[in-house]
């Protein structure tokens, strides 16, 4: 494009300089100016649509690739290396020959950088050759040109399932309402539909668009990041506005979908589009290993420097000793010789030189590839895959798969992580009268039967195989969906069973699950009555309320993308449609229906049975719902279709698991919201009339007034009325006539409230219903006022946010609903195994604490067993006084406790374990902001130290981020964040790992996860089997690369006693480099990748093997210096003992360092021969390839270089030590004795005090059913053990 | 701008590759359950225990210790002899020669030192020159050559290698050899006389050839020039090192194959030593192949030898080892002694860990086992 030519560049300089002048940005139509040439176009000074990601350019690949490479540290101690070798006086190598591993990890970069930049310059291309659609006034139509075409000010046409090339403000559809939907599945991994409308007020729907006939001025902010907030407004030539927000936006990388075509003009293209601008690089976190690999890695830099300065002192030492220079010391090509003090200083820096590779520079390569490929093998793992959602685990991070074996504190968020955040219409209250829907919830209790068997379901637990299971399988190969059954014959049963133990509690959660309602009898008869009566009343208003107070779309059948079909399997409607069958049946026996509703719940009832096999594509991940400024943006949607007259089926796209529950329930009681556009809703009645109302406003939910309301025009009455749906202390505040003394209105008020703290202590969620009539002057007054804020520019969401209170008062209540929201399955064993592993495990809500604590319970956060301190106040010295009583009671105690272990150990076999003593902690929101100020901060620290589960409710998104943070620097201890929305985004962010949950609502937790998964259950086997592996396979495999350097530059070391420290290398430098190379670079990756210590299933049934990684007891400051020194001893034993074999012979220089190097490479694969605790056959293959590689490499070396690298040329070296048997002898004995002590310790320590690891390895060997009755005992054991002792080794074995 | 829509056209119509947001088969991304991606491969999961290494210990000791006896006997039945002349004492026959020497000294100094062989030797004797203190692995020193001038390259040969320095040239003309090794060649004369006991002095037949690696000798050293045997024009244009007294091409000028280049004593000295204490094959004492006489018979014997090699500079020593030879190379006990230890060792462990096993190993074994 011209646009990078110098000139524009400056031009783009002058651009941002006049634009932070200006913070608003003005577009006008390119058309009048088509034909002028660039300067004249008013739209100049923007950016243009061509992208380009890519860094570098041909010519400037390598110095840019290259500056930056050497930003890196270690680079840059290479090339001082290289550079120092070039410097005569203090060389130890060829000069050239020295830059060949700074050459090699360069280049090795280079290629990777290259190819990957390579990757996004195609992709641009790609993107800016895509074609569109962009009006020409010449021609008077659209005329496909491609992306990097459009400028701002052009008018972009954009057909149906075409992408968005920028980012365009809506100005025409071919929708007669005015709307488009789009998928913003490119932006944000959500799938559903959002619907974006025309500016208000501009075009005239359903007439073609004509461009040329645009003479406003777009007036709109300054390109931001933020994909939910746009606003700006257009002027027309006579100065008339009209503005628009986010919701007339149509952003680049979006999908057109369900809408023919949309057309509108070009605010931002390029990279000053939304997309764009939020294309942020990968995460980069350093892992907790890293960093303390680091500082060993200083250590080693100042092992190194002692080395060297003995090595100098050494050397000027030596010259010292002799009176006249003999003939073996070279002088300087002059002939002279230099003083003995500044041969020492230059020996210095040759001694770096030649022991460089004490500092392992390709351990972080090396740590690269490891990583990579632990990666791989997590995202392999067929048991963290999920079958429902087809996702695997995400590795978003690549470098802190280890931290995953370290967590020690867990902190999840509730509502989607530990509940699966489909929500089901369990009761309401109306009119202070509680309808508990006992059908409904024995239908639910029936299909939920199987589900929650006992306990302890540990994986490998044998579940009886259910019935059901032939009917999944049918199912799916119905669907089409063989596959997974297919693969997963190897471990058939086992697995089998699993899988089905997995669906039969799954398929509680299954879509008709929440769609269908069964009506409760009573109030079906009261709604009934006022049907037939009065046609109005509060019961009427209530379902019309639930009907229509949402922002649900309806989308019909044939609207439907054909993408997301069968993405779904539909095994579990399958299974559920089996239960229904079977409830049905026990319904009917029971006679629960009386013969004239019958009639009716056959309809309800019997329709998912018709369309279940439609069910797949009922459920998607989605969307950010742009209308909802600052509230948690993402939601999910369950969508649902039915036939309502057997011909026209819909299905409702629902932004919140609440809002489909609600509008499922008012369908089961006949109030079925038909269609929705943006003036008006259609409500089919009971009594099968439609109802037609004209919405006046929509007052979107926002997390400050935590409510929504809708005002509308009821058809029949005329009048005009506002229904509010909220949290109930959000809407009972507003209502009206509650403080008079003795009303109605009060006394509803007060048994609703009463009905609310019975549900929030069943663990329902709660909404409250309220309903206002307002009069035709007083909706005038305010409707100005609200246009005048919605035009606006500045301060806009307060000045909306100030209208909507303004208007939600004086509300009469209607009614409460509570919904269900249910447990995923196994939560409660998972948190029961993370506890075992050591894990304190934390739940962060933003529920009440009523509903929370509910939830704590059924999932065993809490145990009835437990003291639990409940923190509720709101002066801050009650805290304090609170803080301080609790703490001392609890220090009371636990030294108690302490004081008495065979009471604990006593009590425990009655009790179950008792690990810490059971306290629990339930805060909230207000009370945690006082807990967490300054002064009592400490305090709040100690005391959670001692809970054994802390829960914190009605807590910010603010507030979760700020809590890890401080458990994380308080307590410096590793913490792990687990949620599923974007409030938990702050808190997934702030902890040293991240972890979302792809689920209901949304990809904003994941898109700002380090790993992402797609069930809390997951968790355990991330944590507690690859957390495990990455950790201990990484810890040794840091320490071994420690040790392998050591011990091989340390034969270097001590050769330099017996050459008078004149940095002799008696090792061809080829072959060290090769040694580093090839010879032992394998075995170490492959260890740090494929290691295994103990089984995933022994790992499962035991988590108390996690404690290793949290007490880093894989690497510690004592694992590393054990491992210096056994590489110390060795390199000495690998150095001497040829030494004594080969001193005063006529061994020659090279001929002497080949047994050593043979010796040590032997040395260092078999050290780690004992390291390695499973061979399979990849280890087999690299380690014996390893040495073969050796010799096959030296001998072909020393064969072909008679003078290629002077002054070593091996020539026929390794061929003539070869023959000498002494060389085998040599071989044979040193390695033996190099490793005898490592491999007796281990053998000691194996016999006289095992490990927990070993132990666990041991009881891999039993056959399987000794092995559950050990573990079991164990257990038991360990946990009295544990409280009697508070030590984790010292346990015999039962 | 104008550009940019030309290029378009010319490029024509594309068709949108970005297919993100395209329909298409989704493909199912449950991961293959295959063994190695599930990290179910079948494994040897070996457990040190003490019981499960017992037999490895014991091998090792039964292995080890016939190993230690056989190299100990086979190293104690060489048999070697070591003679020091390198005169530090005032008694030393060479003690003469040795305070008067230096490198640029023109005389010949010779000493002759009598030595007692009190076992005969039998099969071929090696004559070794011995040095201690000698740094031949200096870092400097060793670099101090030039391959390819010693492997016949003609351009080395006028140009050797800077590493030479400052054994590069003298007067304007190349060294050849140059570098400091070759500078520094070990230029004693050792001759070898057995004293009959009738008084009468009979030369030993000294072997001066065969001394050096076939592959040094035949591949790796070659003298310049190819067939042309006439060496003192091929090093024409060369000036000898320093410290020599005579051309390379004047090493053995009886014996063309071991002349310039290729001559055996500059090989064997060309590779450098390991250690700062060594000793060099010097000639081969052959055995009288038709008789049943010893090599060296027992009886006294007399070492002539021409001084030229100065290293009290350096408190060095020189000696001359004869030695015979087995296959285990030159007499050496320590491997022999070491191989036994370690065998002791580990033995001695395998009966410690049978110890332990017994005490304690049952113990685990209880729990790990249950009936």
């Amino acid at each position: 494009m011209t646009w990078t030519s110098p000139l524009t560049l400056f031009q783009r300089g002058w651009t941002r300089h006049r634009d932070q002048d200006r913070p608003i940005r003005k577009v006008v139509s390119n058309l009048p100016f088509e034909d002028l040439r660039k300067r004249e176009q008013p739209n100049r000074q923007y950016e243009g649509n061509a992208i380009k990601t890519n860094k570098y350019r041909l010519w400037s690949f390598l110095p840019m690739n290259l500056f930056e490479q050497f930003h890196r540290l270690a680079n840059i101690y290479f090339v001082g290396l290289a550079i120092l070798n070039f410097i005569p006086v203090v060389n130890a190598f060829q000069p050239e020959v020295a830059l060949i591993p700074i050459c090699i990890i360069l280049a090795l970069t280079a290629v990777k950088d290259g190819w990957e930049d390579f990757r996004r310059y195609q992709t641009d291309q790609q993107l800016n050759n895509m074609p569109c659609f962009i009006f020409r006034r010449r021609l008077m139509c659209f005329v496909e040109r491609r992306w990097k075409d459009v400028r701002v000010g052009d008018f972009v046409k954009v057909l149906s399932n075409e992408i968005i090339p920028a980012d365009i403000l809506l100005l025409h559809t071919s929708d007669p309402n005015g709307v488009c939907h789009m998928e913003t599945a490119n932006l944000d991994g959500e799938t559903n539909l959002k619907q974006r409308k025309v500016v208000p007020g501009f075009s005239t729907l359903g007439e073609p668009f004509q461009p040329q006939t645009f003479d406003s001025t777009v007036v709109c902010e300054n390109p931001n990041n933020n994909l939910n907030l746009f606003k700006g407004f257009i002027e027309r030539p006579d100065k008339r506005r009209s503005g628009f927000g986010i919701d007339s936006l149509l952003l680049r990388g979006c999908t057109v979908r369900n809408t023919d075509d949309a057309a509108g003009i070009v605010v931002y293209a390029g990279h000053e589009t939304k997309s764009m601008l939020n294309n942020n690089g990968p995460r980069y976190k350093r892992s907790k290993i890293e960093r303390k690999m680091n500082t060993d890695v200083l250590f080693c830099v100042l092992l190194l420097f002692f080395m060297c300065l003995i090595g100098a002192l050494g050397h000027a030492i030596w010259l010292e000793t002799f009176s006249t220079m003999p003939s073996y010391i070279v002088p300087d090509s002059n002939g002279n010789y230099i003083s003995s003090a500044l041969a020492g200083f230059y020996m210095f820096f040759t001694m770096i030189i030649l022991l460089q590779v004490m500092i392992p520079v390709s351990l972080y390569v090396s740590i690269e590839l490891v990583k990579m490929g632990q990666i791989f093998f997590i995202t392999q793992d067929a048991e963290l895959y999920d079958q429902e959602l087809d996702s695997r685990v995400q590795c978003r991070a690549l470098n802190i798969t280890e931290d995953l074996g370290q967590i020690q504190y867990v902190f999840s968020d509730k509502t989607g992580t530990l509940t699966e955040n489909k929500m089901v219409f369990k009761r309401c209250t109306i009119m202070g009268t509680e309808y508990c829907h006992e059908e409904n919830a024995a239908r639910l209790a029936v299909i939920n039967g199987g589900g929650n068997e006992e306990e302890e379901v540990t994986i490998y637990q044998k579940t009886k195989l259910p019935p059901l299971f032939p009917l999944e399988e049918l199912q799916d190969d119905h669907t089409g969906h063989k596959n997974h059954a297919n693969t997963q014959v190897a471990a058939a049963s086992r697995r089998r069973s699993k899988v089905a133990a997995g669906a039969q509690s799954d398929m509680a959660f299954s879509s008709p699950l929440e769609t269908v309602v069964v009506p409760d009898r009573k109030l079906m008869l009261e709604v009934d009555h006022q049907m037939a009566s009065i046609q109005t009343g509060p019961y009427l208003d209530f379902f019309l309320a639930l009907a229509i107070c949402n922002t649900v779309v309806v989308s019909t059948l044939t609207a439907q993308r054909q993408r997301v079909k069968g993405r779904r399997n539909s095994s579990y409607s399958g299974s559920s449609s089996h239960n229904m069958g079977q409830w049905f049946k026990i319904s009917s026996l029971q006679k629960f229906f009386s013969s004239m509703r019958f009639k009716r719940n056959r309809e309800t009832m019997a329709d998912p049975f018709a369309i279940d096999e439609d069910e797949p594509d009922t459920f998607h991940i989605s969307s950010v719902s742009d209308s909802r400024p600052g509230q948690k943006v993402i939601s999910s949607e369950g969508k649902d279709k039915r036939s309502l007259s057997r011909s026209e089926e819909v299905c409702y796209e629902a932004h919140s698991p609440d809002e489909a529950a609600l509008i499922h329930a008012a369908k089961a009681y006949g109030f079925t919201m038909v269609e929705r556009t943006p003036r008006y809703v259609t409500v089919k009645l009971p009594n099968e009339t439609l109802l037609k109302f004209e919405v006046l406003d929509v007052l979107t939910f926002d997390s400050t007034r935590r409510r929504m309301s809708i005002i509308v025009r009821h058809p029949h009455t005329n009048e005009i009325i506002m229904y509010t749906k909220g949290a109930d202390s959000a809407v009972m505040e507003k209502l009206g006539n509650v403080f008079s003394v003795e009303s109605a209105a009060k006394r509803i008020a007060v048994r609703t409230q009463k009905d609310l703290d019975m549900y929030a202590r069943d663990g329902l969620r709660t909404l409250c219903f309220a309903k206002k009539v307002i009069s035709e002057q007083e909706f005038k007054a305010w409707f100005t006022s609200r246009q005048e804020a919605l035009s606006a520019i500045d301060e806009k969401e307060e000045r909306l946010m100030e209208t909507a209170n303004d208007i939600e008062n004086n509300l009469t209540l209607l009614g409460a609903t509570g919904i269900e929201d249910r447990l995923q399955e196994n939560v409660p064993e998972t948190i029961q195994a993370l506890r075992r592993a050591g894990m304190q495990v934390w739940v962060l809500t933003g529920d009440k604490p009523e509903t929370a604590v509910n939830i704590a319970y059924s999932c065993k956060l809490l145990d009835h067993e437990d003291l639990v301190f409940t923190f509720t106040t709101n002066k801050k010295s009650v805290c304090k006084m609170r803080l301080e009583d609790t703490l001392s009671e609890v220090r009371r105690t636990w030294g108690g406790l302490g004081l008495d272990p065979q009471f604990r150990g006593y009590n425990s076999t009655f009790t179950g374990p008792l690990m810490e003593p059971s306290i629990g902690l339930v805060i909230d929101g207000p009370t945690l902001n006082m807990a967490l100020s300054e002064d009592l901060v400490e305090q709040f620290v100690e005391l959670c130290k001692h809970c054994r589960a802390v829960l914190c409710c009605r807590v910010t998104p603010l507030q979760k981020s700020s809590v890890v943070k401080v458990i994380r620097q308080k307590l410096r201890v590793m913490t792990l964040a687990v949620g599923d929305g974007a409030n938990d985004v702050n808190m997934i962010q702030a902890a040293d790992v991240g972890i979302g949950v792809s689920g209901q609502e949304g990809m904003q937790a994941v898109m700002a996860s380090d790993f992402a998964i797609t069930r809390f259950k997951h968790l355990q086997r991330l944590l507690l089997v690859h957390g495990h592996w990455c950790y201990s396979r990484l810890a040794n495999m840091v320490i071994y690369f420690f040790y392998k350097n050591v011990a091989y530059v340390n034969l270097l070391f001590w050769y330099q006693f017996f050459c008078g420290f004149s940095g002799t290398a008696m090792i061809d430098y080829w072959l060290m480099i090769f040694f580093n190379l090839f010879f032992t670079s394998a075995p170490p990756i492959m260890f740090g990748i494929m290691d295994k210590e103990v089984s995933d299933s022994t790992l499962l049934s035991l988590p108390e093997l996690y404690r290793r990684g949290q007490h880093s007891e894989g690497y510690r400051r004592s694992t590393f210096w054990i491992a210096i020194l056994d590489a110390f001893y060795q390199s000495l034993v690998c150095f001497f003992i040829p030494y004594w074999t080969y001193n005063d012979s006529d061994i020659g220089i090279f001929s002497f360092g080949t047994p050593m190097n043979t010796v040590s490479l032997f040395t260092i694969i078999l050290h780690l021969a004992i390291e390695i605790k499973s061979w399979t056959v990849v280890h087999w293959v690299i380690m014996v390839g390893s040495v073969l590689v050796y010799f096959i490499l030296t001998l072909a070396y020393s064969a072909i270089c008679i003078s290629c690298n002077p002054p070593s040329d091996p020539y026929w070296i390794m061929h003539k030590q070869m023959a000498d048997p002494m060389f085998y002898l040599v071989c044979v004995l040193t390695t033996v004795v190099a490793l005898l002590p490592r491999y007796t310790l281990r053998v000691l320590k194996g016999t006289l005090a095992p490990s927990l690891h070993l132990r666990a390895r041991q009881l891999e060997r039993l056959p399987s059913s000794c092995r559950e009755q050990q573990i079991r005992e164990w257990r038991g054991f360990r946990d009295t053990c544990i409280s009697a002792s508070l030590s984790s080794t010292a346990c015999p074995s039962a | 701008m104008a550009s940019s829509y030309n290029a378009k056209e010319e490029d024509g119509h594309h068709p949108g590759l970005v297919g993100s947001g395209g329909p298409g088969a989704v493909k199912s991304k449950k991961p293959d359950n295959t063994a190695f991606k599930q990290q179910r491969l079948p494994a040897w999961q070996p457990i040190l225990t003490a019981g499960t290494v017992l037999p490895a210990f014991f091998m090792i000791g039964l292995i080890f210790i016939p190993i230690g006896i056989g190299l100990f006997v086979t190293s104690n039945n060489i048999k070697e002899f070591e003679i020091d002349y390198t005169g530090v004492d005032m008694s030393s026959p060479c003690y003469n020669c040795a305070q008067n020497y230096s490198w640029n000294s023109t005389s010949v100094c010779t000493c002759t030192v009598p030595f007692t062989l009190d076992q005969p030797f039998e099969s071929n004797v090696f004559m070794y020159y011995g040095l201690s203190n000698f740094y031949q692995n200096h870092r400097r020193y060793v670099k101090s050559r030039d391959d390819s001038q010693l492997n016949g390259d003609k351009s080395s040969l006028l140009n050797p290698s800077k590493e030479c320095e400052p054994y590069r040239t003298s007067d304007r003309k190349p060294i050849a050899p140059c570098g400091a090794i070759a500078n520094s060649l070990f230029n004693d004369t050792l001759e070898l006389f057995y004293i009959h006991p009738n008084g009468s002095k009979i030369g030993i037949h000294l072997v001066k050839t065969g001394i050096a690696w076939w592959t040094d000798k035949h591949v790796k050293f070659r003298n310049p020039g190819g067939s042309n045997n006439n060496l003192s024009v091929v090093f024409q244009d060369t000036s000898k090192p320093v410290n020599w007294r005579k051309a390379v091409y004047e090493l053995d000028p009886a014996d063309p194959e071991n002349n310039g280049f290729v001559n055996e004593d500059l090989i064997v000295w060309m590779r450098t030593a390991a250690l700062p204490t060594f000793r060099k094959l010097y000639r081969i004492i052959q055995k009288k192949k038709d008789t049943m006489t010893p090599t060296l018979p027992p009886g006294n014997y007399s070492l002539e030898v021409a001084y030229n090699y100065p290293v009290r500079s350096f408190d060095g020593r020189k000696r001359v080892i004869l030695s015979t030879i087995s296959w285990m190379g030159g007499k050496n006990p320590f491997l022999g002694i070491a191989y036994i230890t370690v065998g002791s060792v580990c033995f001695f462990l395998g009966v410690v860990l049978l110890i332990i096993h017994h005490k304690y190993g049952n113990r685990n074994n209880n729990a790990d086992i249950p009936n």
